[in-house]
């Protein structure tokens, strides 16, 4: 009722093709990062951690949804490409004395050169067989990193990075954090929204709709197909770097096949093929369970009993409702939250003169 | 005006008489991590009532001194995320002193609490040099370390006869953790003249026979020291039984030698199996009759795990955060902070608990407590002690903890 596109008249191309097309979307994004920046002034740490936390994993989600949403490839590789990215970040800034809005990008490069390498495969193979494909990457980096001690930095496998500091900014607390996180965060998510309307992005959804009509429309299928991995990849390390730096830490055990396939989650309860739908999606994996924490201990010591005596049976609890409502959203809705906020937007579209 | 006033006094009176109790019993607040749906569980659904049982016993007997303790327990099922949420969420409650469960959610806590002075113990669980206080102020592993570990099991080996060509098979898993013993397993081999070869288990480690077969065929070892996790334990002594190996020459580091591990391998097939532990064995111990006895005082039959090796390992985790909690009121007075309570750590000298945790003494430059285990073995359906606290190749270690701290 608010974004009424009545009186919205385009006059060139430039127009059609903005990523806010209405006044009040753009009021609209404009609010909200403003809100987002806001947040340390609001919230505790504890709080600054969640979010933080959850735009680590958006970052990382809406690498992997321009793979297996835009371009569908699947993938199962993702938490490897991360690793890359955190150990290359790592290596920089303990060797080589790298800040770290260089170490960042750094460490997306290198992980998309490792993301292209292994997206070789998928010019051959496709569904199914390529997640299997993409599996060995991960096992295969994995084993890299823990056995090259150049990589690994030793039997353990851990690189500790000094406090990142941006021209004697020391980034220490969780609320500095956020001015490290949320800049990268928005950037990726405005690029990949970009991205999906360039030539690249065309191509990537004509390959993910039909590679062979692609291929017959004068899509590359090579060049774009692995584009799209290193892409994704790319995004994948920075979120690892991002991580190395936030924690102050590398470590391999931070990305394992398990994070690998939390991503996949991720995009698939937030939405393939769906920027928006990522970051609702990492929101969902990541704060759902720490949320369920609250409600279900809560709860329990409402009714009166200690926790200590049912924690067992709270923690299986806990498990079940969580897979619950992955179950039901996927129900509700099998394209995804994404899809969901859709209908509540198309909803309040005409409210309250809906017909 | 004067009903006014009435009503004022009244209402100073009322919330004088609520708050002033709680000025004068300081509640000291401590937290932990636990993981009950994670890879860990079957660890974490003993060891974490281990630890919350003896905090309330402490506050059963009147508390630390007269404060009572107030513990806080985080799952986070072995996640990394969740773990950076639980610490925040104990620092923001103004947990003084903490337990952090789960080898990455250490390393990845570590930076933190050195930031926020919050001493974290970690049992088992963070990197061997950590142990080093003066680099680590605010870690402290309050158990032997896996170099620790590795210098206990070469020793006993030593007193059961080795000598100079015996061959010692290390069995591990590939992981960091699995390959940390192998520089004081190499440092003492060469030091005894033993033959000495590694066995990598590559993770989930669920087959085991190529690696047995090699050591039971073409190494033909006379001792293995297996250093595994998780369910591969109990895979390796079907396997060494199957073999033929005597499972009285298998020694193995302190997370394969629950009942969990020797259960799941059948105990009929586990006889002779040796284990290192943190904390002492059994129900027969003074701490933990006194906690079956607040069981049935509260009306209950203690659960079956009371006494079991995880359960106790959580009772002597809460023991240190007990007596490190002690220490900080009796030196440095009220309020406790996580500064005093790691110079309380700092102050522990030869505390055993009446024998059920080793003669520990902490040390700045020794934060695993002298770095003592105890060997047991399994007998029936349990774990019998065959040594008394022991500890091994000490110069290797510390020269060890020396020569990576020195590194950074």
């Amino acid at each position: 009722m608010i974004g009424r596109e009545s009186g919205v008249y385009k006059t060139s191309y430039e127009a059609d093709m903005a990523l806010y097309p209405l006044p009040v979307a753009k009021v609209a994004a404009i609010v909200s990062v403003a809100c987002l920046a806001a947040f340390p002034l609001v919230l505790d740490s504890h709080a600054m951690a969640l979010v933080n936390l959850m735009a680590l994993a958006s970052i990382g989600a809406i690498g992997l949804n321009i793979l297996v949403g835009y371009t569908g490839q699947v993938s199962l590789g993702h938490g490897a490409f991360m690793m890359v990215g955190s150990y290359t970040a790592a290596i920089l800034t303990m060797r080589y004395g790298v800040p770290f809005w260089l170490g960042i990008p750094l460490g997306g490069v290198m992980a998309a050169a490792v993301g292209a390498f292994f997206g070789i495969p998928s010019l051959r193979i496709k569904g199914l067989y390529l997640a299997i494909a993409t599996l060995a990457a991960q096992f295969i980096v994995e084993w890299i990193i823990n056995h090259s001690t150049w990589i690994s930095g030793g039997a353990q496998s851990t690189i500790y990075v000094p406090t990142p500091a941006f021209f004697g900014w020391e980034i220490d607390t969780e609320f500095r954090r956020w001015f490290m996180i949320l800049p990268v965060a928005i950037i990726a998510y405005v690029a990949a929204l970009n991205l999906a309307r360039t030539r690249i992005g065309r191509a990537f959804v004509a390959i993910r709709d039909r590679d062979i009509a692609a291929e017959i429309n004068g899509v590359n299928i090579f060049r774009y197909k692995l584009l799209a991995f290193a892409v994704s990849s790319f995004y994948a390390g920075v979120a690892g770097a991002l991580w190395t730096y936030y924690l102050k830490i590398a470590n391999y055990e931070h990305f394992t096949l398990v994070t690998s396939i939390q991503y996949l989650a991720m995009i698939i309860i937030g939405g393939l093929g769906s920027v928006l739908g990522s970051v609702f999606g990492a929101v969902f994996i990541t704060l759902l369970p720490i949320v369920l924490v609250y409600v279900v201990e809560g709860s329990a010591r409402l009714a009166g009993y200690e926790y200590a005596s049912v924690a067992d049976f709270l923690a299986n609890l806990r498990l079940i409702i969580f897979g619950a409502l992955i179950i039901l959203s996927l129900a509700i809705e099998p394209e995804g939250l994404y899809r969901l906020w859709g209908h509540v937007k198309r909803y309040f579209r005409l409210w309250p003169f809906s017909y | 005006m004067r009903l006014k006033r009435w009503l004022a006094g009244a209402l100073t009176l009322g919330v004088a008489s609520i708050v002033t109790p709680t000025i004068a019993e300081h509640t000291v607040k401590i937290g932990g991590q636990c993981d009950r749906t994670g890879p860990t569980r079957l660890i974490g659904v003993e060891l974490c009532p281990g630890v919350s049982d003896y905090v309330r016993l402490v506050n059963k007997k009147g508390g630390v001194l007269g404060h009572k303790l107030e513990y806080t327990e985080v799952e986070h099922g072995y996640t990394v995320d969740r773990g950076v949420e639980a610490y925040e969420r104990l620092k923001r409650d103004g947990v003084v002193a903490m337990l952090d469960y789960g080898t990455p959610i250490v390393y990845a806590l570590t930076p933190r609490h050195m930031a926020d002075k919050i001493p974290a113990i970690t049992p088992g669980f963070g990197r061997a040099d950590s142990i080093d206080g003066r680099v680590w102020p605010y870690v402290f592993p309050m158990a032997a370390s896996y170099w620790s570990q590795a210098g206990a099991a070469m020793k006993y080996i030593k007193d059961k006869g080795g000598r100079k060509g015996t061959r010692i098979a290390y069995l591990y898993f590939d992981n960091p953790a699995g390959r940390e013993g192998i520089p004081i397993v190499e440092a003492v081999a060469e030091k005894e003249g033993y033959q000495l070869r590694h066995f990598a288990v590559p993770s989930p480690g669920l087959e085991m026979s190529p690696q047995v077969i090699d050591i039971t065929r073409r190494f033909k070892a006379d001792w293995v020291v297996a250093h595994l996790f998780g369910r591969s334990p109990s895979v390796s002594i079907k396997e060494l039984k199957k073999a033929g190996f005597p499972l009285d020459h298998v020694i193995s580091f302190v997370w394969g030698s629950g009942e969990a591990d020797a259960k799941a391998a059948g105990w009929g097939d586990a006889q002779g199996y040796l284990g290192l532990q943190f904390a002492a064995v059994g129900r027969n111990l003074p701490v933990i009759q006194e906690i079956i006895k607040m069981h049935q005082q509260e009306g209950k039959e203690a659960p079956e795990y009371v006494g079991g090796v995880y359960y106790n390992r959580g009772v002597l985790i809460a023991a240190i955060l007990t007596e490190g909690v002690r220490l900080a009121i009796q030196n440095h007075g009220l309020p406790v902070t996580g500064e005093k309570v790691a110079k309380g750590y700092e102050a522990i000298r030869n505390f055993d608990l009446q024998g059920f945790l080793p003669p520990m003494t902490v040390r700045p430059d020794d934060h695993e407590g002298g770095g003592w285990v105890k060997i047991y073995q399994v007998k029936g359906t349990e774990f019998v002690p065959v040594s008394d606290w022991v500890r091994g190749y000490r110069e290797e270690v510390m020269g060890l903890v020396d020569k990576a701290n020195k590194k950074k």
